[in-house]
């Protein structure tokens, strides 16, 4: 194609279709208009004796405009004429910025009459919209180049997602190196420590679905309920029956595979979206059965008092119960409280690794080929004997076991658990942390959570605007890579492993 | 390596005997009373117009249909008798050893041609690895099996020629390719009977013609008895032993090649289809007098 | 009896606001194969436009509740629509040709996004309305139950009723009828012989929106309060009903939201509360085991 400069400096080779962008432009801003007028337009706001109305027009006018405008840049730059809006974008960008600033730094030249929207938030993102439209456009004069292609970047990420899963042997060990490093860094405090701790959660929650999801194709929308079996099951037995942690783990990862058959047996038969559903329900079902039974769970109230997890029998605490040694005891040491975020940190690192060995492993087994040719095509495996509807069930069930240990390790982490931590919009996370990090792929998984857990924790301040910026990545990110960021597929078995396999060379000839 | 052509198919040497075999979706009977054998080391023809129920068929032999009426009895050599019409589909594929493939090809796209190779060892593998407990820990067995199983699934590739395109996903094959891999990935069930369905359409002659060589050696060197639905008609003469001919869901005719052929009743169901590639011209006689 | 015949009609009238919300996800289903997971969140905008609309005509002085609710309505309809049409083309239309799974996550995306955008702008604390229509019949006594039917709930049923029967007729009499049902039978052949696609699937999300505006404004005038997060639940009882009538069937959609809101009632009525949402799971999963494609969907037949 050719260059933005060439284009601005000698005449345009084909003039700028101006009333058809107009018009495209006046589209988006109409309907930007629709879309703002009721919702920002008014705001219904609580007064005593009922609802009051405050107006915001201005702040119509104004997304009307943005809408307008970025409409109007975006089809110059599509265009392949970056040059006016360089010039126009990067002052205006700037110019907010600096207005946003002023009351910061210059108090006095009242600068922030001049910012556009009420919201400070809302404000920041115009002035990095304009930036970023500014910059793309500078970069596209400076190389010369012209946006590429949809489908060429399509390719660059596949191939680079290829690499990064063939790279896997060394990437994979590399990043649990960091990870089992990562505590004793300097800049290891206990917020990022905790951070981790969730991060790592996410990851082996992710894995676990993908079993389910990704290999087995089966759309699963309540995953959480096994999250939630395999808490309750751990604090319920920890509570009644003072066992300890490591005695009950297995019990929940029992408890909520059983969960997971029963939820699989009815559901067999059922296809896509009709799965999904129902997974949903039982999902739901599940929450409300646990905010119910009173008797059993404490309702809304939830479990408190979980005990902690021991090391070898060493509990973490300060001031252990007389005649037991604590941690620090044991070993010498000063107490100090972030040990045990440090030990929480290694067990769910542990927890992890062990669901992603294990997957590693299963996908190279009878069983999980099976799953993958399920996913492929269910009919053609029943024609070649595989028995469907075992097959699904042990996909449930492993899936939901690794759930339930998810579960377990949540419950001691929190020391106390409650039906809301169970919402489907956690089930919905996981879910999207699998799709988003390329179905199948285990490394997406790793990149997925940190991109939508890890991320979104570092700006706790802007609470109200995390989750809308959550919902925003999730449709920006599919939009832009259908596939999942590292959608690759290694082959369980290679034609090297196989030969290699097959040890005597001479057993080409007919086969036993 | 030559079967002996003489060799009639009577129902007590039968691999597979169907007696009255009907089957009715709502008011339409697309199989109607259908009864016929086929024996091992032959290729047995299903041929027929368009909708005559020639999948139908197959389907109910491989447990996807229920059938409304009929017995379906598969003698394996050293399993003893089936009654396939009792059993679920994947149970046919599993015990009785019956293995097909499908009109529309149904491969495993997304995964590699080896490995659709190696996923129709399934069960073999799965009971050599203790229901995956023993595969786990990597137990001596399932390693021994998964040799087995390896050497199994290259020599189909090789057989097929497809060797060099092991890693690749099977949805990039080429339709022939994909056509014969889904051949070998049957036979890789180590089946007592294989069911084609159409499995040169699509094929170009060179192609078809390598299909051809390809079922006479797995009949005459596994010794299984295949049962062939096949449009081309070069195709089924040349190669079958004995042909059987449904129109409208009803048999209309039964026996050698040639006297299917010369079949007033087939001559007129096929007339009435115009399909003139249908009915075997001196091509389809040349090749059939060269195999007897 | 009394007390039977009374849960029954309240059942109805709910279900009638599910059936509405529930044929945006069947049409949307039908003839893209997806869920709309975002669908649930345009109840609830139209939830908040309606009552912001009350208040501007309060503001404005028109309190003839006719012509009131004749501008809410038309009001509400409109602007969701706009919000129909900007979803379908910002997050489903460049996902049409992907795997089916990238297309439900953005919908589920789109779903919180909305959420938390209707939060952030309205506020998070629950909005409620005076009543706008009261009163009623009291046509039934059994000595101890008097049964009643508001005002409200034979509007709410005309307005059904009516709404069905002109989009029936848009269906089955119009050439937007005939192209949507053209490509609910093979979007790609549909798009071969003329019909244009991408323009009747932006029409279908309309419809399905102004559908639902209505059941929002309906949900509004009969529990008189609202939050940012009715969206959900709603969202999910009426794809449940999508599914038990058979998802894909629009007067499945219809039969399932009936029978989704019946099954509501009277198990809060006869047993508890609590447990209303576990009974309509339950007896959904009981009819998806015994007919795997919902009431009046089609039988889905396995082509080998
Ligand atoms: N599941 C089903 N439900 C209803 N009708 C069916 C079903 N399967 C097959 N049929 C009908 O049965 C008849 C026979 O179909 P079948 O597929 O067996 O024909 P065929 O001989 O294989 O034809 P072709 O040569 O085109 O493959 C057809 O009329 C078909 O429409
Ligand atoms: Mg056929």
């Amino acid at each position: 194609m050719t260059s933005a400069r060439a284009s601005s400096a000698t005449s345009p080779r084909s003039p700028l279709d101006f009333p058809s962008a107009l018009r495209e432009s006046g589209v988006v801003a109409l309907v930007t208009f629709g879309l703002a007028f009721a919702l920002v337009g008014f705001r219904a706001e609580d007064v005593p004796g009922g609802l009051d109305i405050r107006f915001r027009f201005d702040e119509v006018m104004a997304v009307t405009a943005v809408g307008f405008i970025g409409r109007f840049a975006w089809i110059l730059l599509r265009q392949g004429r970056a040059f006016p809006v360089a010039v126009t974008a990067l002052p205006f960008g700037a110019a907010m910025v600096a207005a946003l600033l002023g009351p910061l730094y210059a108090p006095a030249a009242k600068l922030e009459r001049f910012v556009v929207f009420g919201d400070l938030v809302v404000n920041w993102l115009l002035a990095i919209f304009a930036l970023g439209f500014g910059g793309r456009a500078a970069w596209l004069i400076w190389h010369e180049a012209s946006s590429i292609t949809p489908e060429a970047r399509e390719e660059r990420m596949d191939r680079i997602g290829a690499a990064i899963q063939q790279a896997s042997r060394y990437v994979g060990p590399l990043l649990l190196g960091l990870a089992l490093a990562l505590p004793f860094m300097p800049f290891a405090d206990r917020r990022l420590l905790d951070i981790a701790i969730l991060v790592l959660t996410y990851v082996m929650l992710g894995w676990g679905l993908n079993i389910v999801v990704g290999l087995a194709g089966l759309l699963d929308l309540g995953y959480v309920a096994f999250y939630a079996v395999g808490a309750y099951s751990y604090a319920l037995l920890a509570l009644h029956f003072d066992l300890g942690f490591w005695t009950c783990l297995p019990f929940a990862g029992i408890m909520a595979a059983f969960a997971g058959i029963l939820l699989g047996f009815p559901v067999l038969r059922l296809r896509g979206d009709y799965l999904a559903i129902v997974t949903l329900g039982f999902g739901e079902m599940v929450r409300i059965i646990l905010l119910n039974w009173y008797k059993f769970t404490k309702g809304p109230d939830g479990l408190s008092g979980i005990p902690r997890p021991t090391f070898f029998g060493l509990p973490m605490t300060a001031n252990p119960p007389e005649g037991t040694q604590s941690f620090h005891q044991f070993f010498g040491l000063e107490y100090s409280s972030v040990d045990r975020i440090i030990f929480l940190y290694f067990l769910i690192l542990a927890l992890a690794m062990i669901t992603n060995l294990f997957t590693l492993r299963i996908r190279k087994l009878p069983v999980g080929r099976a799953w993958e040719a399920l996913r492929e095509d269910e009919i053609a495996c029943r024609s070649l004997g595989i028995n469907p509807r075992n097959t699904k069930l042990t996909a449930f069930a492993i899936g939901a076991m690794f759930g339930g240990f998810g579960g377990a390790f949540f419950a001691t982490r929190q020391g106390f658990i409650s039906p809301e931590s169970f919402t489907f919009i956690e089930s919905a996370i996981i879910l999207s942390i699998v799709v988003l990090g390329g179905m199948g792929s285990q490394i997406g998984v790793v990149f997925a959570a940190i991109l939508l857990i890890g991320l979104p924790e570092f700006f706790r301040e802007l609470q109200q605007y995390r989750m809308l910026a959550f919902g925003a990545a999730m449709v920006t990110i599919m939009v832009w890579r259908p596939r999942g960021l590292l959608a690759h597929r290694e082959p369980t078995i290679r034609l090297e492993d196989a030969r290699l396999k097959s040890a005597s060379a001479d057993s080409g000839g007919q086969p036993p | 390596m030559s079967v002996p052509a003489t060799r009639a198919a009577s129902a007590e040497n039968a691999l597979l005997s169907v007696e009255h075999l009907s089957i009715r979706f709502g008011g339409l009977v697309a199989v109607d009373d259908v009864s016929f054998t086929a024996t091992d080391r032959q290729i047995t023809a299903i041929i027929g117009p368009n909708g005559a129920g020639k999948t139908t068929v197959f389907n109910c032999l491989t447990g996807f249909y229920k059938p409304t009426m009929g017995r379906l009895a598969l003698r394996h050599p050293s399993k003893g008798e089936f009654l396939l019409e009792r059993m679920e589909g994947f149970h046919i594929a599993q015990t009785a050893g019956v293995a097909r493939t499908f009109q529309n090809i149904r491969l495993f796209p997304a995964m590699s041609v080896l490995e659709n190779l190696i996923v129709a060892q399934h069960n073999m593998l799965m009971r050599a690895s203790g229901y995956t407990v023993l595969g786990l820990f990597g137990s001596k067995v399932y390693r021994e099996a998964e040799k087995e199983a390896v050497d199994l699934a290259l020599y189909w590739l090789d057989r097929i020629g497809l060797t060099n395109r092991a890693d690749d996903a099977a949805g990039n094959l080429a339709y022939g390719a994909q056509r014969r891999l889904e051949i070998a990935r049957a036979m890789c069930t180590r089946p007592v009977m294989l069911c084609l369905d159409e499995p040169a359409a699509g094929l170009n002659p060179r192609e078809s013609g390598e299909l051809t060589r390809l079922l006479m050696a797995i009949r005459d060197e596994e010794r299984i008895g295949v049962l062939l639905i096949e449009h081309h008609m070069d195709v089924v003469m040349g190669i079958s032993d004995h042909v059987v001919v449904l129109d409208y869901g009803k048999k209309i005719s039964d026996g050698s090649p040639q006297a299917v052929r010369d079949d007033p009743a087939v001559i007129r169901a096929y007339l009435g289809e115009e399909e003139d590639e249908d009915l075997p011209p001196e091509v389809a006689r040349d090749i059939g007098e060269e195999r007897s | 009896m009394g007390y039977l015949l009374q849960q029954l009609i309240n059942g109805i009238t709910l279900g009638m606001i599910y059936g509405l919300i529930a044929i945006g996800y069947t049409m949307v289903y039908g003839i893209i194969g997806m869920i709309n997971f975002a669908h649930g969140e345009l109840f609830m905008i139209a939830a908040f436009i309606s009552i912001i609309s009350f208040l501007v005509l309060g503001l404005a002085g028109i309190g003839w509740v006719p012509v009131a609710l004749l501008i809410v309505l038309a009001a509400t309809m409109l602007l969701t629509s706009v919000y129909g049409w900007a979803l379908e083309r910002v997050a489903y239309r460049p996902l049409r040709h992907s795997p089916r799974l990238a297309a439900l996550i953005t919908a589920i995306g789109m779903s919180i996004f909305l959420q938390n955008y209707v939060q952030l702008l309205q506020g998070a604390r629950i909005k409620p309305l005076q009543p706008v229509i009261s009163g009623g019949f009291q046509f039934f006594t059994d000595g101890k139950f008097t049964v009643t039917l508001s005002y409200l709930q034979i509007l709410i049923a005309v307005l059904t009723v009516a709404l069905m029967l002109v989009f029936t007729w848009v269906i089955n009499r119009t050439a937007l009828g005939r192209s949507q049902r053209a490509c609910q039978q093979d979007l790609k052949m549909a798009s071969l012989v003329g019909v244009n696609v991408d323009r009747t699937i932006s029409l279908t999300f309309v419809i399905g929106a102004s559908l639902a505006s209505v059941a929002g404004l309906m949900f509004l005038l009969l529990y008189g309060v609202i939050d940012f997060f009715i969206g959900f639940l709603a969202g999910i009882k009426a794809f449940t009903a999508a599914v038990l009538g058979g998802i894909g069937s629009i007067p499945g959609a219809m039969l399932g939201g009936l029978l989704i809101g019946l099954i509501e009632a009277l198990w809060s009525a006869y047993f508890t509360v609590e447990y209303k949402d576990v009974a309509a799971f339950s007896i959904l999963v009981l009819v998806l085991v015994f007919r795997p494609t919902g009431l009046l969907g089609k039988p889905d037949i396995e082509k080998v």
